[in-house]
């Protein structure tokens, strides 16, 4: 079997398309594997993984820890709310406290872009970055490009739509950036005010109407509206972004084909989709939830096995 | 490197044979046993046995699964290639039922351990045979004998025992190869 060729995950960036393929695969075995009766194998019972979350997270927290222990990984969690952060301490001193104790890897969100690689520089430990402020959530992107690979049976040539709050979107940047590698178009959507200045610039389109851009796409990610990440207001009223950025039945009934609809998680219900849509069958919500454990098995199984 | 012939197809199909009538002898009609073929190699044996079975025999079901023991490999981290996974399916309940597992050569054993521990994932089976086309003899590590055997062979650490079956490589032979 081929080896990824980076030693953290970083970010899709520094991904290459083997490398991704490679983490497909290898969830495929997981993915069978997670749905025994017994869901677990030891392949890395001599391998310890520390949580550090230094901002708040539920779906990825869990799934990561899940992911651990199903490949057998001893776990220690810590979150920034509870810790000596809170006593000044800085980030390199935490990690390299954690790291004494014999820990081989770090899986770390942090509010600050590029927290990752910088501690990637300066500690001995494999890093998974597990969301850094609005950069990057390499996990999230992998697995949402799983599961349209999984609905549609593949991702090149596919076309995918992001829509929403895509400015203060971590998720956003890694889907454009993972589509992109794996052959997919990528259309943005969303007020002009959440949509960064020069996103051309990654080779992704534009295109302020919700109905055209469904109309264009094969699968449509929605995107959460991040009113924490916002100093600002960036529409009118959040009932104003419901009724044009809101994905709802009608939308998907005056379509002449299926679109597989897909978010990240937490679902703003009525907000920029509503509960007919998100219980729908063209929702797989939940089968992105439980892909993440699978592509999360398959990034610490990959990174564990360059550990000599 | 030079290598002799261990088996050629017709005597690889007298073994194929003998193995298909011991384990009738022991199963009767399958109706509690299931066979696992252990990824990669082991599938192709296990294929073969079945379609005996099957078509020269008349056992009507035979209930056989592919085993992946990646995961469950001891040397993880440890050895100079990267594991490489290989599909499991097992489409049926092991659980109280009795599982032959099948495997082309058995070696170290390491791998019938690994084996031991990944089919507990799928529940607690009766009982665990084991059934192999080629044992090496003097080369265990680990205290693990075959139930069936299609041939035994005594070869020494630099020798490496090669099984080539028709529809992967070509042609129905075993050899045994000098490094």
């Amino acid at each position: 079997m081929k080896e990824l060729s980076v030693s953290h995950l970083l970010g899709i960036k520094y991904l290459t398309t083997e490398d991704i393929e490679l983490i497909f695969e290898t969830a495929d075995h997981f993915k069978e594997v997670i749905n025994r009766p017994i869901k677990k194998v030891p392949s890395l019972r001599d391998i310890t993984i520390a949580n550090l979350f230094f901002e708040n997270s539920t779906r990825t927290r869990l799934s990561f820890e899940l992911a651990e222990k199903r490949l057998s990984a001893d776990v220690v969690n810590f979150s920034a709310a509870s810790s000596s952060v809170k006593k000044g301490e800085t980030l390199i001193d935490t990690v390299n406290n954690i790291l004494a104790m014999k820990v081989d890897m770090v899986v770390m969100r942090h509010p600050n872009p590029g927290a990752g690689i910088f501690l990637s520089k300066h500690v001995n430990a494999r890093i998974v970055n597990a969301g850094d402020g609005a950069h990057e959530h390499p996990t999230q992107a992998l697995l949402d490009a799983y599961s349209i690979r999984e609905s549609l049976g593949s991702v090149a040539g596919k076309k995918v739509a992001i829509v929403g709050d895509i400015l203060h979107s971590r998720v956003a940047l890694s889907n454009i950036f993972a589509l992109k590698k794996l052959g997919a178009e990528v259309m943005l959507c969303g007020p002009k005010t959440l949509i960064p200045k020069h996103v051309e610039s990654l080779g992704v389109r534009y295109e302020p109407s919700l109905e055209k851009t469904i109309q264009w796409c094969d699968a449509v990610n929605m995107l959460r509206v991040q009113n924490e990440r916002m100093s600002m207001s960036y529409f009118p009223t959040t009932r104003e972004y419901a009724q044009q950025y809101g994905l709802t039945l009608d939308h998907l009934k005056a379509l002449d084909k299926q679109i597989v609809v897909m978010h990240p998680g937490p679902i703003n219900r009525g907000v920029e989709i509503t509960s007919e849509v998100a219980d729908s069958p063209q929702a797989i919500i939940l089968d992105q939830v439980q892909n993440g454990v699978a592509i999360r098995m398959a990034v610490i199984y990959l990174l564990a096995a360059k550990i000599k | 490197m030079s290598q002799k012939v261990l088996l050629n197809a017709t005597e690889i199909q007298i073994a194929l044979h003998r193995l298909a009538c011991q384990l009738i002898e022991n199963h009767n009609n399958f109706e509690h046993t299931v066979l696992v073929g252990l990824q990669p190699r082991g599938v192709y044996l296990a294929e073969r046995i079945k379609a005996l079975l099957v078509e020269d025999y008349g056992i009507k079901d035979v209930p056989l699964g592919y085993l992946d023991i990646t995961f469950f490999r001891d040397d993880f981290r440890r050895s100079e290639k990267p594991l490489e996974a290989n599909k499991t399916q097992i489409d049926f309940i092991v659980e109280g039922k009795k599982v032959v597992f099948i495997d082309d050569v058995l070696f170290t054993g390491r791998s019938i351990r690994s084996a031991l521990t990944a089919i507990q994932s799928f529940g607690r089976p009766e009982e665990i045979e084991l059934l192999v086309l080629i044992d090496r003899r003097f080369s265990r590590h680990l205290p693990i004998q075959p139930d069936y055997r299609g041939r035994q062979v005594d070869a020494i650490n630099g020798e490496k025992v090669l099984v080539r079956w028709q529809e992967k490589d070509g042609e129905d032979a075993v050899y045994l190869v000098e490094q």
